[in-house]
């Protein structure tokens, strides 16, 4: 990589390159929102159970 | 070491090592992941004859890598759990399966943004790719058997059979490009060494080492959530929920 410019247009191939991170970057947060928001949600379950045994 | 992974057996020793662990695999992927970046985007020189173009590489040999070692994992953790009728180790296989299934897709479609400007085609029906596609297939099909029993222990058990069974196509997609003629190249990574230079070399295997941590992450995230679903009515799960 010599200059910012190269690095934006990936020597020709940043309709190849850019497509391939950003659907890299899609799937990891898309993942990890998931992961996390089963855990809530599993939580969540989990202490309005507690509270109906509770009672 | 035996010892030891028979407490893991145990939920709420299980529960408490992936919340301890969750955060030392984040960071890791995390510092993992921004030093293979600037290696591959920006260090690595380009390639003499894909140019800039070769750099999907780091992307998409680590996520079709995974794609392999989650479902290897599985089938482990399945055939521990048939066998010795540990309940936690098929919570374990639960809680990679959409993981697994998420890096195969993105091995799937890097590869064909990469197919695009090398080989002039998004996809060929040839026997990498079909045989990737199809531990894709596998995966989602795993997913399904293992939550269409209203049983837990009938599910863990299908889900199980099935990821042992699926798990024959693992070596097929590693070694379907020896076994037949394929527009995919051939292993860029080899216990024998590689012929890559180190510049194109360590960002490669950071980014391999960035990924497993990651999914690390995520599986100790996903297991506290399968444990807490499986061990609703356990006492521990009670008090740690009332908190």
């Amino acid at each position: 990589m010599h200059s910012f410019h190269e690095f934006l247009t990936m020597g020709g191939y940043a309709a190849y390159v850019w497509p391939a991170y950003a659907v890299g970057l899609v799937i990891f947060v898309g993942s990890a929102w998931l992961s996390r928001r089963g855990l809530r949600k599993a939580m969540s379950r989990a202490a309005r159970r507690a509270q109906e045994v509770g009672k | 070491m035996f010892t030891w992974l028979h407490k893991l057996g145990s939920p709420p020793v299980l529960y408490r090592f992936a919340e301890r662990a969750a955060p030392w695999c984040k960071w890791t992927a995390f510092a993992l992941l921004a030093a293979g970046l600037v290696g591959g985007l920006i260090l690595a020189p380009p390639d003499y004859q894909q140019g800039d173009g070769f750099r999907i590489i780091y992307i998409h040999v680590p996520s079709a890598i995974m794609s392999l070692f989650v479902f290897a994992y599985m089938a482990v953790a399945s055939a521990v759990g048939l066998i010795w009728r540990l309940r936690m180790a098929h919570a374990v296989t639960a809680a990679a399966a959409p993981l697994g299934a998420a890096f195969t897709l993105l091995a799937l479609i890097t590869g064909s943004l990469w197919g695009k400007p090398m080989w002039g085609t998004f996809w060929v029906w040839d026997a990498r790719l079909t045989s990737e596609l199809i531990l894709f297939f596998i995966y989602l099909g795993y997913m399904a058997v293992a939550n269409a029993f209203p049983d837990q222990r009938t599910g863990d058990r299908a889900g199980a059979i099935l990821a042992l069974v699926g798990a024959i196509d693992v070596p097929i997609v590693h070694y379907s490009v020896q076994w037949w003629t394929t527009l995919h190249q051939g292993a860029t990574l080899k216990l024998s060494g590689s012929n890559m230079p180190g510049s194109m070399l360590w960002p490669l295997l950071v980014m391999m080492v960035a990924f497993m941590f990651y999914f690390g992450w995520l599986l100790m995230i996903r297991l506290r959530a399968e444990i807490l679903r499986r061990e609703k009515r356990a006492s521990w799960v009670m008090r740690l929920a009332a908190d």
